[in-house]
């Protein structure tokens, strides 16, 4: 084997070498911009995204038509701006859709629900505009609305529209730290009523 | 009797910690000659060549065995808890901390080792080094120094490879033939696999695996009996020490770097 080929395939093996780490460290940190999927954005407001993490699927019917693309914190509104990319194909969701957000089996993994709303929710309007209005809006709901008269027209979500129907991800402490407060008052409240009759005996 | 077992004992612990000894003073003597790589750079290519190169095939092999059977195994467990999505967390963090350094370490000891213990040991049998020091060559330099260099450089890539393949072979059947979901089997181990505590913590182990294999493989060659028995034993000394050298240094590493 001449010197030449034996530098060739050492440069070729030091590279897969190279990409390989290359590749472990792009798993990590969430710079899989390769994904050059056709489609477009829309964006969702929750109180509590926990759980939701960037490329968790979003479904409409249990199929997925996309895929989360972005989770950060809107500190104007204080609430979780999750930005997901739907694929291009899909392109007739209702703009009065309401998203959710889902467990998949008992300790899954969170994907975003979508629900389909009644279709064309253009009465609503104004009330979304007054809405818009009245809550600020940030960065992205400032191009939302620009869409949002456009959405009315159409009656679909397209690039840059934001869904107004939204519900938090379900977390377990919250839920039990709820039940047992309303089961300490219920109990205090029955204790309360309890006593005067034990004192009218 | 009891002072003949005894002096035994004591003959034996002494030829260990004299080899010990000569392989540190080999060791030392490699790394003395860090300089003359320079000046000889495609001695280090070749080396590279012949370590590197030609182990990549069963290296790549063989990660996509163990990646795919880690999905097969992995799926058959978490499915039943109903948590397959975290398929690639188990695969990914199996491979990076553990398989991939430990196997590609005992492969590449018993593909490249072998062969360096061979190619030093009969170069020593047939007076080649003799010969190198005769025209005022330091063999240590001109032969062992590349192949040293040479291993401890493309182990951590071959690990490297090995992770990467295995992990690609673990979606090849969780995803592609058991149906898990392509962005879970992705998003979750994006999630969980951190870059310095797991992917730069089996390359510091795969480093390691690399200088103890190469290391033991060069001495075994270079301390040989230069007959073509003392070569053969060489050789089956190299691929026994240095996979248990890997396997217990993989427990302490381990131990030092996630047992906390």
């Amino acid at each position: 084997m001449t010197t030449r080929t034996t530098e060739i395939w050492v440069g070729i093996f030091v590279a897969a070498g190279l990409a390989s780490l290359f590749m472990l460290a792009m798993k990590v940190s969430n710079l899989s911009a390769f994904s050059g999927d056709e489609g477009y954005t829309i964006y969702a407001r929750f109180e509590d995204a926990s759980g939701l993490k960037v490329r968790s699927p979003v479904t409409m019917g249990g199929v997925r038509i996309g895929r989360v693309t972005d989770i950060r914190f809107d500190p104007q509104q204080l609430v979780a701006m999750v930005t997901m990319r739907i694929e291009k194909q899909y392109d007739t969701l209702p703009v009065d859709s309401s998203a959710s957000i889902y467990t998949a089996g008992l300790l899954g993994e969170k994907y975003i629900g979508l629900e389909p709303g009644a279709g064309g929710g253009c009465e609503d309007a104004d009330l979304e505009a007054e809405l818009e209005a009245e809550l600020g809006g940030g960065g992205p709901a400032d191009a939302g609305a620009a869409a949002d008269a456009a959405d009315c027209q159409s009656g679909y979500l397209r690039e840059g529209s934001v869904i107004k129907l939204t519900q938090d991800s379900l977390v377990l402490e919250k839920l039990i730290g709820q039940f047992v407060s309303q089961f300490l008052t219920s109990k205090e409240e029955g204790g309360g009523d309890a006593a005067p009759q034990g004192a009218a005996q | 009797m009891i002072l003949a077992t005894l002096q035994h004992l004591g003959q034996r612990g002494m030829q260990v910690f004299e080899r010990l000894g000569r392989a540190s003073i080999l060791l030392s003597r490699i790394f003395g000659g860090i300089h003359t790589l320079v000046p000889r750079f495609s001695l280090f290519i070749h080396q590279i060549h012949s370590v590197g190169v030609l182990s990549l095939v069963i290296i790549v092999v063989s990660g996509v065995f163990v990646g795919m059977v880690l999905g097969l195994q992995g799926y058959n467990t978490l499915v039943d808890f109903g948590a397959e999505e975290s398929l690639g967390v188990v695969v990914s963090l199996s491979l990076v901390r553990e398989l991939g350094p430990v196997v590609s370490a005992l492969l590449f000891a018993g593909r490249a080792g072998s062969a360096l213990t061979a190619e030093i040991g009969l170069m020593k049998a047939t007076e080649q080094l003799s010969a190198m020091e005769m025209m005022a060559v330091d063999p240590v330099h001109r032969v062992l120094a590349p192949r040293f260099f040479a291993g401890l450089f493309s182990m951590p890539l071959l690990a490297a490879i090995f992770s990467a393949v295995g992990v690609l072979g673990g979606f090849f059947v969780g995803v592609g033939l058991l149906g898990v979901d392509d962005g879970a089997y992705w998003s979750q181990m994006q999630a969980k696999v951190d870059l310095y505590d797991d992917i730069m913590n089996g390359v510091i182990k795969s480093i390691a695996f690399g200088w103890v294999v190469t290391w033991i493989a060069v001495f075994e060659g270079y301390d040989a009996v230069p007959t073509s028995e003392g070569v053969s034993r060489a050789t089956t000394r190299t691929v026994v020490y240095s996979s248990l050298a890997v396997l217990g240094l993989d427990f302490i590493l381990t131990a030092l770097m996630f047992g906390d």
